[in-house]
């Protein structure tokens, strides 16, 4: 058994773990390492802990990326779970199909992306990639290879969306692709002066745009509360190819003795963009709408050796703009946070999964740098304005929520549990099952 | 749309090599071992965008096939314009120390097997004045060492045996491309720890289509940094060599 250094996407844990990668979806269930548990690891894009099993093992699952078919007529796709979003826009793009759900990068597997039951800007028309899974194999520590699908073994489909790897392997899925002329994103941008012009716009944008997102500048407060820029989006009717190579961005190589995002140079580059001349309406190749920071290889590391938290919360619909000033306040009080802060309203449609994160409401997302007790006093009010509300935090983006936290934001957990595979286990759920 | 077969398909470096093809539309005959591997692999390879896949499970030691391989791949493809021979097994050194048998059989499948293909390859090339052929050596066949010798002998046999090839087949128009990899990220390596040295299959992938559509009949270390470290390697006298631990 080799000692591999892994860590998450938010660099604040890097550590040994022994591995056993999975190179094909017809392998068994590692047996080795006997006496630890182990956790399904794909590209390691989650921000905290819920992809690593510290003091235990991980089964990489990059090795199962081989297609297996894919109907161009009807647009189902099958493929192996350790497929990236990037290695299938390769294959499917050419072909007029576009993913029915993408999160914010396209360096995740098909297996994380499900395994979080990710959500994308299109969330309020399509819900999360669990709503468009056909069906999907989990391999068990048992041996067991259970299609699940809403018919076939629905609890455990149920359980495996959203279910953070703790169900056992999931070795290949089906998906239902959405149809698309071509690559390209008609998009368009609205300053808004506050929270309300936000919801206002939401309101209209709704039912004409398959992609709403914010964009707020975390430092606004006062009348400047909740400011920032509203973009909308549909797919673009133009024909268009798709370039062969896309041409490569920038590289972080390594992180920067200290985080070169702090409240300095957050202040400026927020009022920049702020008043940046307004741009009303154009065409965008889909990268540079969906992943502006895929651009940057790495930009994680600009965050400095200690890494980076990031902070994603649902507040329910009734409590949406009154609960999101109050985050909003307590952050700009602090003048910590970063540029990256996004606001989304969430629809109604429901997902499968028992413990998918989206919920009709308003989602707020911020990165910042790890600061050690300062952040983490500022953590504890957020979380009580969350828990207030009756929101919840998103899992795949947390690596320090309290253990009660989780279990109020996410009561079907005890249900879940029953799914868990005897043999699987992950930093995250030791952590918010302690005391449980 | 070019023909190609594979030898050794299932290789890290055959099937990363595969993709790039299959994405550019060319048809593909894959060999290896594993049915389930090769059944997976034309799956894949069909949606990536090959024009057609077809496949023959066979071990390259059995040299009595491989006539009829050949033949079976030919008509498959409906010709064929590339064989990439990239098969091979890194055998444990130690146990081979203490089995001359397993010596043997090492020798067989990294070294002889490879040998008795190209053999029977390049007869049908030359005939025709077509055809490309690229074998996967190593850097390890550049020099002896301790650590894996038996290994890098087989190579070192491929690596002269394609030196001469290329000089015999190159005035017909028929390219010989050598590839020698450094450390490769692979199955095959999983158990050692990994510096930064080390190349991804895909790396080695792109170099190989490189050096296919250029047709550049020579010898190709991959990554390129290789050839300078196996220079120096190469010119470390004997009475310094025998004492290191390599």
């Amino acid at each position: 058994m080799t000692e591999t250094t892994f860590t998450s996407w938010g660099n604040v844990i890097r550590t040994p773990h022994e591995s056993a990668p999975l190179l094909s979806r017809h392998a068994d269930f590692p047996a080795a390492p006997a006496q630890s548990s182990l956790l399904p690891y794909g590209n390691g894009r989650s921000y905290g802990d819920s992809c690593l099993n510290v003091g235990a093992a991980l089964i990489p699952t990059r090795g199962l990326d081989r297609f297996i078919s894919l109907d161009t007529a009807s647009g189902i796709l099958t493929c192996e779970a350790g497929i990236l979003l990037d290695e299938m826009f390769r294959v499917i793009m050419p072909n007029g199909w576009f993913v029915p759900v993408t999160p914010g990068t396209r360096f995740v597997t098909l297996g994380g992306a499900i395994a979080n039951d990710v959500h994308g800007k299109n969330h309020h028309a399509v819900g999360t990639i669990g709503r468009h899974l056909v069906r999907f194999e989990l391999l068990r520590s048992d041996g067991q290879r259970l299609i699940c699908s809403p018919t076939e073994n629905p609890q455990m489909f149920s359980a495996t969306i959203g279910g953070l790897g703790l169900t056992g392997i999931i070795t290949w899925a089906q998906l239902q692709l959405r149809p698309i002329s071509g690559p390209l994103m008609c998009v368009e941008r609205v300053r808004f002066a506050n929270l309300d012009e936000f919801l206002q716009l939401q309101a209209e944008s709704d039912t004409d745009f398959e992609y709403t997102v914010a964009w707020v500048d975390c430092l606004g407060t006062g009348n400047q509360l909740g400011r920032g820029w509203f973009e909308r989006a549909n797919h673009s009717p133009t024909r268009a190819t798709l370039p062969r190579a896309p041409a490569r961005g920038l590289n972080i190589p390594f992180a920067p003795p200290f985080s070169l995002v702090n409240s300095a140079s957050l202040r400026i580059f927020n009022t920049l963009y702020y008043h940046r001349p307004r741009t009303r309406r154009g065409e965008r190749w889909f990268e540079s709408y969906f992943y502006p920071l895929d651009s940057v290889s790495n930009w994680n590391r600009l965050y400095g050796p200690r890494g980076l938290y990031q902070y994603q919360c649902v507040i329910p619909e009734s409590a949406g703009r009154d609960g999101t000033a109050a985050l909003l306040n307590a952050i700009a009080r602090t003048g910590q946070g970063s540029f990256l802060a996004v606001l989304k309203a969430f629809g109604a449609l429901e997902s499968p999964g028992m413990l998918s994160f989206p919920r009709p409401g308003l989602t707020l997302a911020l990165d910042f740098p790890n600061r050690g007790r300062s952040l983490e006093r500022l953590f504890a009010e957020l979380d009580a304005i969350v828990r207030d509300t009756g929101g919840r935090l998103y899992p795949a983006k947390d690596g320090r929520m309290p253990p009660e936290l989780f279990r109020e934001g996410f009561p079907r957990w005890r249900e879940f549990a029953q799914y868990i595979d005897p043999r699987c286990s992950s930093s995250f759920w030791r952590r918010v099952m302690d005391g449980a | 749309m070019k023909k190609i077969l594979v030898m050794g398909a299932g290789s890290a470096i055959a099937e990363a090599t595969a993709r790039v093809f299959a994405e550019r539309g060319d048809a593909l005959f894959l060999v290896g071992r594993k049915a389930d591997v090769l059944e997976s692999m034309c799956a894949d390879l069909r949606v990536r965008g090959a024009k057609g896949v077809g496949m023959h499970v066979m071990d390259a030691n059995q040299f009595e096939d491989h006539e009829a391989m050949l033949n079976m791949a030919e008509s498959a493809l409906g010709g064929l314009d590339v064989v990439l021979v990239a098969h091979g097994t890194l055998g444990d050194q130690k146990a081979c120390e203490a089995s001359a048998a397993l010596t043997l059989q090492e020798l067989s499948t990294n070294g002889v097997s490879v040998v008795m293909l190209l053999t029977r390859i390049a007869a049908r090339f030359e005939q025709r004045r077509a055809g490309t052929i690229v074998v996967i050596s190593s850097v390890a066949g550049d020099r002896g060492r301790q650590s894996n010798y038996v290994y890098g002998s087989a190579k070192a046999l491929v690596t002269a045996f394609t030196s001469g090839l290329r000089q015999r087949l190159y005035p017909l128009g028929v390219p010989v491309i050598t590839i020698k990899p450094g450390f490769v990220d692979t199955p095959m390596t999983a158990a050692f720890p990994k510096g930064p040295l080390w190349a991804k299959p895909q790396q080695i992938a792109a170099g190989i289509v490189g050096a296919v559509d250029r047709g550049s009949a020579s010898v190709l270390y991959l990554p390129s940094f290789w050839r300078l470290i196996m220079l120096m390697i190469r010119c470390i006298p004997e009475s310094v060599f025998r004492r290191l631990k390599l």
